[in-house]
């Protein structure tokens, strides 16, 4: 282990530029990687809450007895998509119509009778919150007789579940873009430190070195590499978010485990492709 | 100790480089390979090193073959079949001494005896005194010796030579030729390939297996079975 380790620091050593090349570009497309991830970190965000406004609304029959509410209440709650009930009396409506429509308190308060009806509003788990569940659960509402109507606000929910698929397939597809260039990168310098090393190499392999130490020195150096690279990027996607965070708009920054994932991609993807790119040369032989 | 047995060698392009070549080596002998240029010789040093397979028949090697052999014995085999080349192959950017190091270091030699081993073959090829010298301060004679010391680093039972004086003048040439010669008498087994026949002829003692054409023609040590088939 330590011939792997001097041998490759002795690579640094012996050229430099080649090193900081090499981590440099795998920074730069790791750094696009960040960039896409907080794009798609923030997007996840804003799409996160705005599902949380996903609801069905249940209005009320106006006869409806405190026994039969109890019922209704302790039904519904039991769903397996339902997270969360809350029911809202026919004067807590009118009260909220009041405070939401401030122009048309007149109209309200000059009205003999309540014409707003009583309402459960139904929270469903984030898991159900796609087009299809959120209609199969206001159906199964609907069907109580004391349920006037079942409303949730479909447009909506159906526009949100298009954008949430876009959003997934853009992030796989510029995703796997990324990752491929950022390897073909790091296999290309590590090919350029393996042909520059050839000699060595074929010495080893002349004198009788075993393979995995003649491919470790390199491991080595393609992990160190990826890692500075990782760690490039890191810097210049803090750099992005702060310069987008202060003068365009407020965004958040990644959790840590991203920001790990991040340096990690660029260890992992360093030893993978100088992996390949020795095992190539060694078969090459 | 190596045994060919029906060997044929063809390489993509230039066809069969050896055909139904058939031989063996035993511990302790001294082997000319002559033949002119192109005959086949490097291909049969190639072949006993692993370095390449057969394309027929089998090539047996310190009880390896080549048919059963797997590629992580390969380096094992190598330890124990030292090799030098006309043309030295020794790494430019390190001295005498560290490229003899770098062999015993790549070897898993551990690191205490690592310098006393270098000293000690620097000083069996007469090389002590330049130990600190790089490949381009040593003349071709002094760099061929640093790749026999390279060779025997890892106690080799057989020494393979590649026109080991190919690339040197007559007075270089001799000092290289002597220097195999006092390791053969230590009971090294050693095999070099040259197509300068009056270097062999300048030692009757010692066997000389010719080729031509990819093929045997003649075996001192088998006169009798001496034949020019070929294919
Ligand atoms: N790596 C190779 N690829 C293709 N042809 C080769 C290769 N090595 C040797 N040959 C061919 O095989 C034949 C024998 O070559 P070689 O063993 O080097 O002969 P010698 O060492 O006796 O001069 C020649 O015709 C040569 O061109
Ligand atoms: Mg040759």
């Amino acid at each position: 282990m330590g011939y792997s380790i001097r041998e490759a620091l002795a690579a640094f050593r012996r050229a430099p530029g080649l090193a900081a090349l090499s981590a440099a570009s795998i920074g730069f497309s790791l750094f696009v990687f960040g960039i896409f991830a907080l794009a798609a970190y923030n997007v996840r965000l804003t799409l996160r809450q705005a599902e949380e406004r996903v609801e069905i609304v249940a209005y009320l029959v106006d006869d409806l007895d405190a026994g039969q509410l109890e019922v209704l209440q302790n039904e519904v709650r039991a769903f397996p998509e339902v997270t969360e009930i809350r029911f809202v009396s026919k004067f807590e409506a009118m009260r909220n119509a009041v405070r939401d429509l401030p122009e048309f308190r007149d109209v309200f308060t000059d009205l003999d009778v309540n014409p707003l009806p009583a309402s459960l509003e139904v929270r469903l788990r984030p898991e159900y919150r796609d087009p299809e569940s959120v209609a199969r659960v206001a159906e199964r509402i609907a069907l109580y007789p004391f349920v006037e109507e079942a409303r949730y606000g479909q447009d909506w929910v159906e526009k949100l579940d298009r954008l949430r698929r876009i959003a997934g397939a853009v992030a796989s597809i510029l995703g796997t873009a990324f990752a491929l260039v950022a390897v073909i990168i790091i296999g290309t310098t590590i090919r350029i430190a393996v042909f520059a090393r050839r000699d060595e190499i074929a010495i080893m392999q002349l004198v009788g070195a075993a393979d995995g130490l003649i491919r470790r020195p390199f491991l080595l150096e393609g992990l160190l590499t990826g890692l500075a690279g990782g760690l490039l990027a890191l810097g210049l996607s803090f750099l992005a978010y702060l310069a987008v965070d202060r003068s365009l708009i407020h965004i958040a920054w990644l959790p840590r485990t991203w920001v790990a994932a991040q340096v990690a991609a660029g260890a992992v993807l360093g030893w993978l492709s100088s992996g390949a790119a020795v095992r190539r040369h060694l078969r090459a032989l | 100790m190596i045994r060919f047995t029906h060997v044929y060698k063809e390489y993509p392009r230039s066809g069969l480089a050896l055909k139904n070549v058939s031989f063996q080596i035993q511990k302790g002998e001294f082997a000319f390979l002559t033949g002119p240029s192109g005959a086949g010789k490097s291909t049969v040093l190639r072949l006993i090193h692993m370095a390449d397979e057969p394309t027929d028949g089998e090539v047996r090697v310190l009880g390896l073959s080549s048919q059963t052999i797997r590629r992580r014995q390969i380096p094992e085999l190598r330890r124990r079949v030292g090799m030098v080349f006309q043309d030295f192959r020794l790494l430019r950017d390190r001295t005498a001494a560290d490229n003899i190091a770098f062999c015993l270091e790549v070897t898993s030699t551990r690191r205490s005896q690592i310098w006393p081993r270098v000293q000690r073959l620097l000083a069996d090829v007469g090389l002590a005194a330049k130990a600190g010298a790089y490949p381009d301060e040593l003349s071709g004679g002094e760099q061929q010796r640093v790749g026999i010391a390279r060779a025997l680093a890892n106690n080799p039972v057989v020494l393979l030579a590649d026109e080991p004086t190919g690339n040197l003048d007559e007075r270089a040439a001799r000092g290289v030729v002597e220097l195999i010669r006092s390791i053969h008498a230590t009971g090294m087994s050693v095999v070099m390939a040259t197509h300068d026949l009056d270097l062999a002829r300048r030692y009757p003692q010692y066997r000389v297996i010719a080729l031509d054409e990819g093929a045997l023609v003649s075996d001192t040590a088998q006169p009798e079975t001496v034949r020019r088939d070929g294919v």
